[in-house]
């Protein structure tokens, strides 16, 4: 069976077991959580690869998403994209709590934390801002990565880019405006 | 805790789901707010004197037509919305044609109409109170289709804020018709889409704060 078929008939069968579940049988509940979590825990752990002591947590976290809200799952609908909505949804949750405690702790402790795994600190930070990178279009992801997260000029950005230097400084413009966006309160 | 006894706990805690939770829940919230809407106009704006002479005229089912149509249309978004992973399809077209409409009718009887009485079908006699009478009554059933959508699962926050504004605008719109004496499509065009964009905002504002799960 190739990969798209067997992609199918998982969602088959854990549809089916929702589906049983949804009318009030336990069991077939209970299958269909323990087998969604090996596809997620490898979804989360994909997409959390800095931080892998919050995978397990966040599995936690969207299965408990996904059974308390089991009644907006439409029957017409296929599951994965309903997983994966959800799973995406507490992803960023999880990225924006990050990002935001990470903003408020920086005044507190820089003096006392001197020594702290720098090394690591940077890994987790550039992949949060590289997951939300990802979403932006390449005039502006590739001026943001050349020129906030490398360091090179304008100019050298442009040469490495092969786009105009006013294309690299509006692209450094609205892509930050975008990322801003995508960090914001908005859903 | 491990996750397969998480899981297990959580299974435990498996009732059956009545199909059709996410209808239901809309149903009760705008049915609520409408009823106290409704009360609301009749309590302090009174149905208009001459509503069965109106009843003959063609604007008066345009208003209403108007405003079944895009209530219908912003409830189909709504409801996608309320989903999570469900595309908004081709909703936010049918949300927008009414309004398109409107604005093609208004502009058409402004075109006829003399260019000294153009300023009065724009500003009618009531457009001071208008767009504010019709926030206001929009608010009950705002805070009805808030309630539905909290226990729901949407994932835009910000869009889905706003869809329960402008359903909630478009209900208050057809109850408003019942009290309103404006006719002209002009009038229509400008105040009565003020009067929804104004709890459609309130939406977009409040949205992303009181719709997290």
């Amino acid at each position: 069976m190739n990969s798209s078929g067997q992609a199918a008939s998982t969602e088959q069968h854990l549809r089916g077991l929702l589906l049983q579940g949804l009318a009030g049988d336990s069991r077939a509940y209970q299958a269909f959580l323990q087998a969604l979590s090996s596809y997620l825990r490898a979804f989360l752990r994909r997409r959390l690869a800095g931080l892998p002591d919050e995978v397990e947590d966040l599995l936690q976290e969207c299965q408990l998403a996904l059974h308390n809200q089991r009644h907006t799952y439409d029957c017409a609908q296929p599951l994965t994209a309903w997983v994966h909505a959800i799973a995406k949804y507490k992803l960023i949750d999880l990225l924006r709590r990050r990002a935001l405690r990470e903003q408020l702790h920086e005044p507190l402790d820089d003096e006392l934390n001197i020594f702290s795994t720098a090394d690591l600190d940077a890994a987790e930070a550039r992949h949060d801002v590289e997951f939300f990178l990802a979403q932006l279009p390449p005039h502006q992801r590739l001026p943001i990565m050349h020129m906030k997260l490398q360091g090179l000029s304008v100019a050298e950005a442009a040469v490495a880019t092969g786009m105009s230097e006013s294309a690299i400084k509006v692209g450094v413009h609205r892509g930050l405006k975008a990322l801003a966006r995508l960090l914001g309160a908005n859903g | 805790m491990k996750t397969d006894e998480f899981v297990a706990m959580l299974a435990r805690g498996n009732t059956r789901v009545a199909p059709r939770t996410v209808e239901h829940r809309f149903v009760v919230g705008i049915g609520l707010g409408t009823v106290v809407s409704s009360v609301l106009m009749a309590g302090t704006l009174d149905i208009r004197v001459d509503l069965v002479a109106a009843l003959g005229l063609p604007m008066f089912w345009v208003k209403l037509g108007f405003a079944a149509s895009l209530m219908l249309a912003s409830l189909m978004a709504v409801l996608r919305l309320s989903r999570p992973g469900m595309p908004v399809g081709r909703t936010p077209g049918a949300v927008a044609t009414p309004i398109a409409a409107l604005w093609l009718l208004a502009l058409a009887t402004l075109f006829a109409t003399a260019p000294d009485q153009r300023l009065a079908a724009v500003f009618g006699a009531t457009w001071v109170v208008c767009p504010w009478l019709i926030a206001m009554l929009a608010l009950p059933v705002f805070g009805g289709i808030m309630w539905a959508l909290a226990g729901l699962a949407p994932t835009r926050l910000r869009t889905a804020g706003a869809t329960a504004g402008l359903l909630s605008g478009a209900t208050a719109v057809l109850i408003y018709s019942l009290h309103c004496p404006e006719m002209a499509a002009p009038f229509i065009a400008t105040w009565y889409v003020l009067g929804m964009a104004l709890p459609t905002a309130l939406g977009a504002l409040l949205g992303p704060r009181l719709l997290r799960w």
